[in-house]
């Protein structure tokens, strides 16, 4: 019951944080094209207009198709309340195993999404979109494995809290790394730029979600914007030590999406081997040193 | 004027369609985002694919080859939706209406909500058909 009551926290908050996030990355992305931008109210817009718009079912699709994006969505919300709760609610117990089990969903609904729409373009993305994730999700998993090696528990509330007493994971040679690996990964994640090859609009129109119209693209949208919040915002206090100070977590935040957004305008698309060399070579590299050096204390 | 139309006259997507134009207007479209006319400002950016647009854009002739393609392109649309001609070939022909591919203009294959002539329309000619389309809407 006290969980529900987490979840519907979460929805608010990081509805909210998701429609600033998306548009601060529209807003950053134009300055930094010399553009103006949107206002500040615009993917809130976006989102309404899709409420009203028709919904458009292919007579191909399969029935996972109206159910790909809820999943998507509650995913995002439970990952969401889960880090809610490790962070404000001592003593819980929220394990940080579970919580990458869940930040694997909104891909997956993705790929159910792409795969239910029978487009051919659209599994064309599917079979990116699966390279992609076994490619991330390697190096993502051994760079949170990072502060579980210092501190030598996976319960979130707990990893949290000692970075209060012992400083910032980032404070260390070995976080510093996990942490910039991380940050890389995340983009793969929420499908930022040089890793954007599932939806690459220009390329295979739009890909995985190239059927979506209406609420049901909407919600694929909000499922976005949501995710970007939610490992944001998971960076910020699993790496930074979030919870020292409200107004230090809100600038750890901006800085972080800055980084991201920084990230997406200066990096051309990736081909998808280009991607996975980079996530199973280089990045996957790097982790493990990082992890090497945990154990070394350092 | 309803929240939902109201968020529709902020949010337009479009999804650009190419009949056989000679590419000049299609320039002219691109520069519309560009930083001197940036449409992003008041949330007009282009959709990779037609599910996802609220105006289908429209430039050149609409050819014989095309004809079928703009009306299932058009039929595929989810509504409320909206079709915008651009160029003088898309709004009667120009100087191809005579020519053995002709198949248009646009307004005899679907209805179109807003012409904007010229060949190529400048950018602000573009962005004032689009604020026109907005009227519309109101």
């Amino acid at each position: 019951m006290i969980f529900l009551l987490w979840l519907l926290v979460s929805l608010v908050v990081f509805f909210g944080l998701g429609i600033i996030t998306g548009w601060l990355e529209r807003k950053l992305t134009a300055r930094l094209q010399w553009r103006v931008g949107p206002p500040w109210w615009q993917n809130l817009a976006d989102f309404v207009k899709l409420l009203g718009k028709e919904v458009v079912v292919p007579e191909t699709a399969t029935s996972f198709f109206s159910l790909a994006p809820v999943i998507g969505l509650a995913a995002v919300t439970t990952a969401g309340a889960m880090i809610l709760l490790a962070a404000f609610q001592p003593g819980s117990s929220v394990d940080l195993i579970v919580l990458i089990y869940i930040l694997v969903l909104p891909s997956l609904s993705l790929i159910l999404a792409g795969a239910s729409s029978g487009n051919p373009l659209a599994s064309v993305g599917v079979a990116r979109e699966l390279k992609l994730m076994l490619g991330y999700e390697l190096p993502f998993i051994l760079a949170l494995l990072v502060p579980v090696v210092k501190a030598g528990t996976t319960n979130l509330g707990v990893l949290f809290r000692l970075q209060l007493a012992q400083g910032m994971t980032v404070g260390s040679i070995s976080g510093l790394l996990a942490f910039g690996v991380a940050l890389l990964t995340i983009q793969g994640k929420i499908g930022g730029v040089p890793f954007d090859v599932s939806e690459a609009e220009t390329e295979i129109a739009s890909g995985l979600l190239i059927e979506y119209s209406g609420l049901l693209l909407g919600i694929f949208k909000l499922t976005r914007w949501m995710l970007t919040a939610v490992a944001v915002f998971f960076l910020v206090f699993y790496f930074w030590a979030g919870l020292s100070r409200v107004p230090s977590a809100i600038g750890k935040y901006l800085l972080i999406v800055i980084l991201l957004v920084l990230i997406k305008n200066t990096n051309p698309r990736l081909r998808i081997d280009q991607a996975m060399k980079f996530f199973w070579g280089w990045l996957t590299g790097i982790s493990v040193t990082a992890i090497l050096f945990a154990y070394l204390g350092w | 004027m309803n929240l939902l139309t109201k968020a529709l006259t902020k949010s337009l997507w479009v999804f650009h369609l190419s009949t056989g134009s000679c590419n000049n207007c299609d320039i002219e479209i691109l520069d519309c985002l560009t930083p001197r006319y940036d449409v992003e400002r008041f949330g007009i950016v282009l959709a990779g694919s037609i599910k996802h647009a609220d105006v289908l854009l429209v430039t050149g002739i609409g050819t014989r080859k095309n004809a079928k393609r703009i009306q299932k392109l058009y039929q595929q649309m989810p509504k409320p939706g909206f079709v915008v001609a651009i160029g003088a070939c898309s709004c009667s022909g120009g100087i191809f209406r005579d020519g053995y591919p002709m198949a248009g203009p646009i307004s005899s294959l679907i209805p179109v909500d807003v012409w904007i002539p010229g060949c190529p329309p400048k950018p602000e000619a573009i962005i004032a058909g689009l604020v026109s389309l907005l009227g519309k809407l109101k």
